[in-house]
């Protein structure tokens, strides 16, 4: 194990937390790609395709301090300028619809492709996530937020990931309430940081130099805010009280989900008003999708209203996104198909190419045999074979 | 689709002083897990298993959602990250110190100190917050001999009564932060397994307030 060796000897080493799709893998997570992609269009995204690279200026404005700590970095020879691997293809999108397309009407776009991440962004994370996503820019209100879920919720089914938990939240109510109680800077990023691990302990401790004994209530009341749909009943309680923007927030989320309930109705919903984690640049409703057996979000998305502000125009947006390859990952052995396939002998005859070429038309899969190898009909993932018989080429099982 | 709960316990005092904690929330192992050779152990509750882990592998087993609960020291969380976990209840267990120590008036030599500790990221951070430079050295056990060796000038350790140090002529310099053991949570299950974790959690709580 000494560092020499390690160098020399394991060449093929991939870097930790990067990893690569092989077959059978690679064909699933491309079948999905497809059909994914189909989906999309058919619900009227247009499929963009944006730079793996661009100026950081552009690939991080306005975005939060995590995501510049998450994008690789590079020097561009042919300006000088710095320019960054994205880690996340949702700026990009923002930037197309609100700097190249500049549309007036609804923008729908959809968009799939590898990013980098500097860290993996949770146990068990890939660094190079293959990230699908589709966006809504032009429309404020649940039912561009109903439309995002239920397409999120029709990719996982695709995927064969069925009936999971929809958690949704609402990022305004948190800001509205830290507001509320007038919290200096530090103190907001402590609060934050306790609410996220959801530590009551700390919490309180936090909230007493709050002089607001409502404001400090509510907060308080905050942590506890998670469940079944009752949640919003008591929340509407805790809140009486509060500031327009908290209350907007919660009116926003119970009309999200009764719309929920009238579009897709056997979707499973669960609450927490708490939760701020993963919700990178969200300004509004948030959501992610939890399957059992699984420790993390499979997709997640929410609203980020006025993104594209920064490139010159301001636009309401939702969308989700998810990692492409931790759904094959998470949907292994789901409708998995055998490989099939047929093999041919290597020859000129033109029958037989002939022959090949029909079955390749109509779908089947024909792998020629080289000539001078042994190699089983197995080891190539072939099911039947062409021989001759009088004279025409047959496919016949192989026993 | 397991509906089971999965609890992650770790050796040692934490264990005995999480069990009456448990057996309060109507918990109990059904066999002696000091005795017992069983990784995974059945309870009183047909709906909740009990593993037995290192004290540092807690939160992983959490974090990756292969136990739904843990019970984990916070100079754990601290060094290896807890932010991916919920750690709603302080259990107020194995309570302890996180100090600096060493021989008196060590802290303030001038110069880059040495500290040695297996603490490792909590110390590079604590310092780095107060503007000071050290060079810390990762050891696994026996910080109290570092100093009198000569190998550091500071530790990092846990301190509970204070004798180790003061029978080694060391004394507690500055103080980091209170320890206490907290219940960790996965994400995702405290949302997939909503209502009984919830309950779970609130026996707990009663538990802990009637204390």
């Amino acid at each position: 194990m000494k560092e020499v060796d390690f160098s020399r000897d394991d060449r093929w080493l991939l870097p930790e937390a990067v990893d690569e799709v092989l077959p059978p893998d690679a064909a699933a997570l491309e079948g999905l790609r497809r059909r994914i992609l189909d989906t999309c269009k058919s619900w009227g995204y247009e499929l963009v395709m944006p730079p793996l690279i661009e100026f950081v200026d552009s690939l991080l404005v306005g975005m939060a301090d995590d995501l510049d700590l998450q994008t690789f970095r590079v020097t561009d020879q042919l300006s000088g300028r710095m320019m960054g691997v994205r880690a996340d293809m949702t700026p990009q999108a923002a930037r197309i619809d609100a700097h190249q397309l500049r549309r007036d009407a609804v923008t729908r776009l959809c968009y799939l492709g590898t990013v980098l991440n500097t860290r993996p962004e949770g146990p068990g994370h890939s660094r190079n996530p293959v990230q699908l996503g589709a966006e809504i820019y032009g429309h404020d209100g649940v039912e561009s937020d109903v439309e995002i879920i239920a397409l999120m919720l029709e990719t996982l089914a695709l995927v064969g990931l069925q009936d999971p938990i929809l958690d949704l939240g609402h990022v305004g109510i948190l800001h509205g309430l830290a507001q509320e109680a007038k919290l200096d800077p530090a103190q907001e990023t402590q609060l934050f940081d306790s609410l996220q691990r959801k530590a009551t302990g700390e919490l309180r401790e936090l909230l007493q130099d709050i002089s607001d004994a409502e404001a400090r209530q509510r907060l308080a009341a905050l942590v506890n805010l998670n469940g079944d749909i009752q949640v919003l009943d008591e929340a509407a309680e805790h809140f009486a009280g509060a500031g327009e923007p908290v209350l907007a927030a919660l009116a926003r989320l119970r009309d999200l989900a009764a719309a929920l309930r009238r579009q897709v109705p056997d979707v499973r919903l669960h609450f927490d008003l708490a939760e701020l984690s993963g919700y990178r640049f969200h300004n509004g409703v948030v959501f992610a999708a939890f399957m059992p057996g699984h420790g993390k979000a499979l997709a997640r998305g929410g609203r980020y209203d006025g993104i594209g502000a920064v490139f010159g125009r301001s636009r309401p947006a939702t969308g989700f996104s998810a990692d492409l390859k931790a759904l094959v990952r998470a949907s292994r052995g789901v409708g998995a198909a055998p490989v099939r396939g047929i093999l041919a002998p290597w020859s000129d005859d033109a029958d037989l190419l002939t022959r090949v070429r029909q079955l390749r038309q109509a779908g089947e899969r024909v792998v020629m045999a080289m000539p001078g190898r042994n190699d089983s009909p197995r080891s190539l993932g072939c099911d039947r074979h062409l021989l001759a018989r009088d004279g025409r080429w047959q496919v016949e099982a192989i026993d | 689709m397991t509906e089971h709960l999965i609890i992650a316990l770790s050796k040692g005092r934490i264990l005995e002083d999480t069990l009456p904690l448990l057996a309060a929330a109507g918990i109990e192992p059904v066999d002696d897990p000091a005795r017992s050779r069983k990784l995974v152990l059945d309870t009183t509750d047909p709906g909740v298993k009990l593993v037995v882990l290192r004290a540092t592998d807690v939160p992983t087993y959490v974090q990756y959602g292969a136990a739904d609960l843990g019970v984990s020291g916070k100079d754990v969380l601290m060094e290896h990250g807890g932010d991916d976990l919920y750690e709603p209840l302080d259990l107020g267990i194995a309570r302890c110190r996180l100090m600096v120590a060493g021989f008196p008036d060590a802290h303030r030599r001038p110069g880059t100190l040495r500290v040695a500790t297996k603490f490792v990221n909590i110390t590079r951070r604590y310092f780095a917050e107060q503007g000071r430079q050290v060079e810390t050295i990762k050891l696994y056990g026996s910080m109290e001999l570092a100093p009198i060796a000569g190998l550091a000038d500071l530790i990092v350790d846990l301190v509970d009564t204070g004798r180790t140090l003061e029978a080694n002529g060391l004394v507690p310099l500055e103080h980091i932060a209170d320890i206490s053991s907290r219940m960790v949570v996965n994400r995702a299950s405290m949302k997939l397994k909503h209502k009984p974790i919830k309950a779970f959690l609130e026996k707990l709580e009663q538990r802990l307030g009637a204390a």
